[in-house]
């Protein structure tokens, strides 16, 4: 098997963006990944496009088919790659394991998604179409629900108090106003949101115990990346190489009820553990991470199911300071989920994305971790039934 | 233009006294002090300088919401509506929401429209649950009737209160009013309605010394999102 190098990376910025189109999207992240690889007046062997809900959203099927004819890209293979909000580290994974294999030298990866065309609440509906068809979605199961339910049990368990699930949303936030690409750019104030009595407006409950600011936003976005084999690398870019040293996916049980202990996230776990035995790494040797917090809680216990922190560490770290930039472990500086937003395709793309800027040592001084050599992102499916992590090390 | 008042006393519709609406002062979610209170018709030509950039904005309704709300402060300030009240919003003395009612009569109040000028802050239900506090906890009316123009006006008050339909025609057009009943705000209240009295005298100084508003492209940014986001 052949070392994988993300050669070129792309991204708009997320938001609401009313004027474009899913194809649009997808088109302009690509454009900006294959002239950031050098690529831009060339085609590429293969096309994976991460989306979850253009067929339900849009209408609009096969749309990988679509964008190799819209981006000039005739005759590369093209697939579109639906797993949830999986979507998009799944796409890349497949695009890996293609380079990996010898099968295919120069691979786009884009991963996107345009939500905002509908209310809040058909958003919210079309994410639960991910639960289980007849135990669970439908008595009106949501993902903020399931969010809120696991919240509690954690909070049972471990400890975890509002404090801190309010140190994830005021940090992430806060990384969001430095993130140009950040679909909400404004810092939050601790009174303001949890302390005033006016917070009960400002911050009021969606998912008890999970307030407003502990939820991720309904994004439009894109992001792509180029990938090709390593020795490949210098032939189309000067910049540095980023490697793909390591990636692993499991799955879990589709309905949260099944599983022997809903607290433990087994498929996060897993996967992080072969991620981690392919970069022959261990958590501590990672300087930087961006995880899948599309409920604050996440984040917490992410950051204690790959090894960051122990359990029940996780929160309290969040607290000290420690994810914060200048801290043990950095996580999120691109906001997040939380901030950055997540338009559901294109979220395990952008990760991606943001740690390859990390490695390059191409972000402002506010938002760059020094030296940083190494990255892990977790992309989180369903209620992680179906989770991929890669990580990610800057090129000797 | 010389008047004929005469003439100027029969196009003016007879106004139903109102008591004045007390100030107050909520902390935002970015930790801005907003000082709602009321506006008096002096006010208008600077408040008519807000609304004017948001014609043209048809994200979410917007142009229709500041047309409707422009001819509403405009009548009320040329004295061609009975029982207007405007209520402002404002953080640091700029204006970011706006919002307006008057009265059917002693006993039933008509909802008008709520403009919020910054967004991603909740000063509309903010500023809409002013306007349920002044006509019921201040003018003491058994109810009001509301309808939204935008989805996001429908998620906030029709669903958030949540309001109960009618068969009222509202005099705004459109769909039929919703109504807010006594019942109904005394419920919403402790989860809606908040702020702090009375307004410190520095803040309140501050909001009545000048309505300060942004240019017309920092207001289509505010409303439109950052960046056209």
């Amino acid at each position: 098997m052949r070392d994988v190098a993300i050669i070129g990376v792309g991204m708009i910025p997320f938001g609401r963006r009313d004027e474009d189109t899913l194809m649009d999207m997808l088109a302009y992240a690509s454009l900006k990944a294959l002239d950031d690889a050098g690529l831009g007046d060339k085609s590429v062997d293969a096309v994976y496009v991460a989306n979850m809900g253009g067929g339900m959203l849009q209408h609009q099927s096969a749309i990988a088919s679509s964008l190799v004819d819209r981006l000039s890209l005739l005759p590369a293979a093209a697939e579109t790659i639906e797993n949830g909000p999986a979507s998009g580290a799944s796409a890349i994974k497949t695009g890996l394991l293609a380079v990996a294999s010898g099968y295919y030298d120069t691979v786009l990866v884009v991963g996107g998604e345009k939500m905002r065309e509908v209310t809040g609440w058909r958003a919210t509906d079309f994410v639960a179409t991910m639960t289980h068809p007849q135990a669970e979605y439908p008595y009106g199961i949501t993902l903020p629900g399931m969010a809120g339910m696991f919240t509690r049990l954690y909070m049972e368990k471990y400890g975890v108090t509002r404090e801190h699930l309010l140190a994830i949303s005021l940090k992430n936030q806060e990384n969001g106003t430095r993130n140009p690409y950040a679909h909400v750019e404004m810092a939050l104030d601790r009174e303001g949101i949890y302390d005033s009595p006016d917070a009960v407006v400002n911050n009021p409950v969606s998912a008890d115990p999970l307030h407003l600011y502990d939820l991720c936003p309904v994004s439009d976005g894109a992001a792509a990346v180029v990938l090709c084999p390593l020795e490949m690398a210098k032939k189309f870019t000067t910049k540095t190489p980023i490697v793909i040293a390591g990636f692993g996916q499991a799955t879990d049980t589709h309905t949260l009820a099944e599983r022997d202990d809903p607290t433990d996230l087994k498929a996060v776990s897993l996967a992080a553990q072969k991620a981690f035995a392919m970069a022959k790494l261990k958590p501590a040797d990672i300087d930087v991470a961006e995880l899948h917090d599309a409920f604050t809680i996440l984040e917490i216990a992410e950051s204690e199911h790959v090894g960051f922190f122990k359990k029940g560490e996780g929160g309290k770290a969040a607290v000290k300071g420690e994810t914060k930039l200048g801290g043990k472990i950095p996580i999120n500086l691109s906001g997040g989920l939380k901030a950055r937003g997540h338009p559901v395709g294109a979220t395990g793309v952008a990760q991606v994305v943001d740690i390859v800027w990390q490695l390059r040592h191409e972000l402002p001084k506010d938002r760059q971790v020094k030296d940083a050599k190494t990255g892990l992102t977790i992309n989180f499916g369903g209620f992680g039934n179906n989770v991929l992590c890669f990580i990610l090390r800057r090129a000797a | 233009m010389p008047f004929d008042m005469e003439l100027e006393a029969v196009l003016r519709p007879p106004q139903i006294p109102m008591p004045p609406y007390p100030p107050k002062v909520i902390i935002l979610a970015n930790g801005k002090k907003m000082v709602i209170r009321q506006a008096v018709r002096e006010d208008v030509p600077a408040i008519l300088k807000s609304v004017h950039p948001c014609l043209f904005i048809e994200r979410d309704y917007y142009d229709i919401v500041s047309a409707r709300l422009y001819g509403e402060l405009l009548a009320w300030y040329r004295y061609r509506v009975k029982s207007e009240y405007c209520l402002l919003g404002q953080v640091d003395g700029y204006l970011v929401g706006i919002v307006n009612g008057r009265l059917v009569d002693e006993k039933i109040g008509m909802s008008y429209h709520t403009l919020a000028i910054d967004r991603g802050l909740r000063i509309g239900s903010h500023l809409f649950a002013a306007k349920m506090e002044y006509h019921m906890d201040y003018m003491k009316q058994d109810e009001v009737l509301v309808v939204a123009e935008s989805p996001i006006g429908f998620r906030r008050w029709m669903i958030e209160y949540p309001l109960e339909p009618t068969k009222i025609p509202h005099e705004l057009g459109g769909g039929d009013s919703y109504r807010l009943t006594r019942e109904i705000y005394d419920l919403a209240k402790p989860r809606l309605v908040v702020g702090e009295r009375p307004v410190s005298k520095k803040l309140m100084e501050e909001a009545e010394k000048e309505i300060k508003f942004a240019d017309d492209d920092t207001i289509r940014e505010r409303i439109a999102g950052l960046k056209g986001r």
